[in-house]
């Protein structure tokens, strides 16, 4: 920074740092504008935490799903079945541990919980491997077909399901010291949701973490924004990809046991139902943007718990809404990603 | 004589249903500084992406050190040796100065793993790059990021650099920091395949210079011939270089 280094004055020009600071503010300005129309603080809290916890469940689903767009222009559809299929291996996983979930230890709860994570985890990315092998190798740089083969993996995971355990709707029940709510106040905040905030922001650390850190999440963020230029300097974006491809797969399996849980049942269509929220979340986010996935999760999840609550009849509609609006503001999403 | 580092014979390069190069012919000697002139469309960008790999030569030979390397992925090409500034220079913009050079700087897997010796070299080179080390790539000026494109490009020592106009959309000053540095990349022996319009960087560049029209080498030889010889200039580049000076 010495004076002494300007060799060439216009060389020297000082950049400007303009942070973009103000999708930071959307989160919190949702949730005051939600305040006034709440009867009670203590709804609004609730109904605040509730959508917090769906929206942690959400990023973590989406945030793979983002970054297979971003590095590759992969439209995955077919990323609901990694949803279904956590869901349903924490059905076998939690009902073979009984004894341990239905104890009130939370000990005992954890040490079911977390094998159910880790083998929805493991199996799904062990899927997602083939998944990308088979179904989506083959269609490389193909959107159409992308769309409709992806599509179509869907519908043979469903099926495929409804095989192995059965087309009937499952509960899932919480472990015992999962259940039941804690007093803020006058608000009622259920345990699991503050759990599910709370293991959504580890997800949300670790991948910042990655992405920000170490050399493999360079890459990932270099090759999203110029995947030919990553090409150029000797690596290889193909075996990146596969590898997010995974990471992402196994995500959306641990999203999948939170969302089973979060709704306490499971059925064979549930991967479909949470795609179209995903799909608005990334689009809302900026295609490629993890922070911006984040956002839009969290924003959406709010919002369908605020109008399902004041309004259900619109509830269905106001996240269209929202990424219309969104849209309307950054035609690329939130944080928009610098392609060439 | 020994055998030229990259050797092009024959290469006819397709885009989609348009063929772009007919039949290119090059050598690069080891050690040389060979730029490569001629007019917009000629084809010297599909000329360098075709070495580079991100277009296919078909038919036609690609020899990089003996190997041919003309259906060799571009990764492989890369890791081969060839470090590639491309005409838009390809700056991860959402990276911060620093992490571009990490990712270019391919045995580091932290920023404190880069050759701390030639880092300083390029932060003479470039002081920009240390100034605006910390910076979004996306916030540099354009003659910014070409510097940091050619940075990246030496951060770890290759055998061969290709670089796309970097004097295109420059002010004189920069163009003249830019020159320098090369001068200075010159005296590390580093062979270089550099792509022109501007005739007057080119000229206190170039050891050899090759002129491509329509997708041929129309002329090759030494830039010292070029540049005593007015009338070729004018055959050639459609230009007298006193009118350009
Ligand atoms: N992606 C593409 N698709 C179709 N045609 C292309 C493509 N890229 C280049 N061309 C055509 O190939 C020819 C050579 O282009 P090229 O970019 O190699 O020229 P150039 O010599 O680098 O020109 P300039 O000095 O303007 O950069 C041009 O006629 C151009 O229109
Ligand atoms: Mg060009």
């Amino acid at each position: 920074m010495s004076p002494s280094v300007a060799t060439a004055p216009a060389a020297d020009a000082l950049p400007q740092l303009v942070a973009d600071r103000i999708p930071l503010l959307l989160v919190p300005a949702l949730a005051l504008a939600a305040l006034p129309l709440m009867s009670s603080l203590s709804t609004w809290v609730t109904l605040t935490v509730a959508g917090l916890a769906m929206g942690m469940i959400i990023f973590i689903i989406a945030s793979g799903l983002t970054l297979v767009f971003g590095l590759m222009d992969v439209l995955n559809f077919g990323h609901g079945v990694f949803i279904a299929l956590g869901a349903y291996l924490a059905v076998s996983v939690l009902g073979a541990m009984s004894g341990w979930t239905g104890s009130e230890h939370l000990a005992l709860n954890l040490l079911a919980v977390l094998p159910a994570m880790l083998v929805a985890m493991a199996v799904a990315g062990g899927v997602g491997f083939a998944f990308e092998r088979v179904i989506i190798r083959p269609v490389y740089g193909q959107h159409l077909k992308q769309i409709m083969i992806t599509m179509g993996g869907m519908i043979v995971g469903e099926e495929l399901i409804k095989v192995i355990w059965g087309p009937q709707t499952i509960p899932l029940p919480l472990p015992a010291a999962f259940r039941g709510s804690l007093l803020l106040g006058d608000a009622a905040v259920e345990k699991y949701r503050l759990i599910a905030v709370v293991i959504g922001l580890a997800v949300f650390a670790a991948m910042f973490w990655v992405l920000s850190r170490t050399k493999v999440g360079l890459l990932i963020r270099a090759g999203v924004q110029d995947r030919e230029m990553v090409e150029s300097l000797g690596y290889r974006i193909r075996k990146l990809f596969v590898g997010v491809f995974v990471a992402g797969s196994a995500l959306a399996g641990l999203g999948g046991v939170m969302w089973g849980l979060y709704q306490q049942n499971v059925t064979p269509q549930m991967g479909a139902q949470v795609n179209v929220l995903i799909f608005i979340v990334i689009i809302i986010g900026g295609l490629g943007s993890v922070g911006g996935c984040f956002i839009g999760a969290l924003l959406v999840g709010l919002l369908a718990n605020y109008t399902g609550f004041l309004a259900p009849k619109v509830a269905l509609f106001s996240n269209i809404l929202l990424m219309v609006l969104i849209l309307l503001w950054r035609p690329q999403g939130i944080f928009p990603v610098a392609k060439r | 004589m020994s055998s030229p580092l990259l050797r092009l014979e024959g290469v006819h390069t397709h885009i989609g249903a348009y063929h772009i190069l007919h039949g290119v012919d090059l050598e690069v000697g080891q050690g040389e500084f060979t730029v490569l002139l001629g007019r917009n469309g000629a084809g010297k960008t599909t000329t360098l992406r075709t070495i580079m790999g991100l277009w296919t030569a078909a038919p036609g030979r690609v020899w990089f050190g003996g190997v041919d390397i003309a259906t060799r992925s571009t990764p492989e090409i890369a890791r081969r040796g060839i470090a590639y500034v491309p005409e838009n220079m390809g700056i991860f913009s959402d990276l911060t100065v620093r992490e571009n050079m990490l990712v270019a700087a391919r045995s580091a897997r932290r920023a404190e793993g880069m050759d701390a010796t030639r880092l300083e070299w390029i932060f003479g080179l470039f002081p920009a790059i240390r100034k605006f080390w910390q910076h979004p790539a996306g916030l540099l000026s354009g003659g910014q990021k070409q510097m940091l494109a050619v940075a990246r490009a030496i951060i770890e020592p290759r055998k061969l650099l290709l670089v796309d106009e970097p004097s295109k959309g420059l002010a004189p000053a920069i163009i003249q920091n830019m020159i320098a540095a090369f001068r200075e990349l010159k005296q590390t022996d580093t062979t270089v395949l550099l792509v022109e319009q501007n005739f007057n960087f080119a000229r206190q560049l170039g050891d050899k210079v090759a002129v491509m029209d329509d997708g041929r080498i129309v002329h090759s030889g030494t830039m010292a011939e070029l540049v005593d010889d007015e009338g070729l200039q004018q055959k050639l580049l459609g230009l007298s270089l006193a009118a350009h000076q």
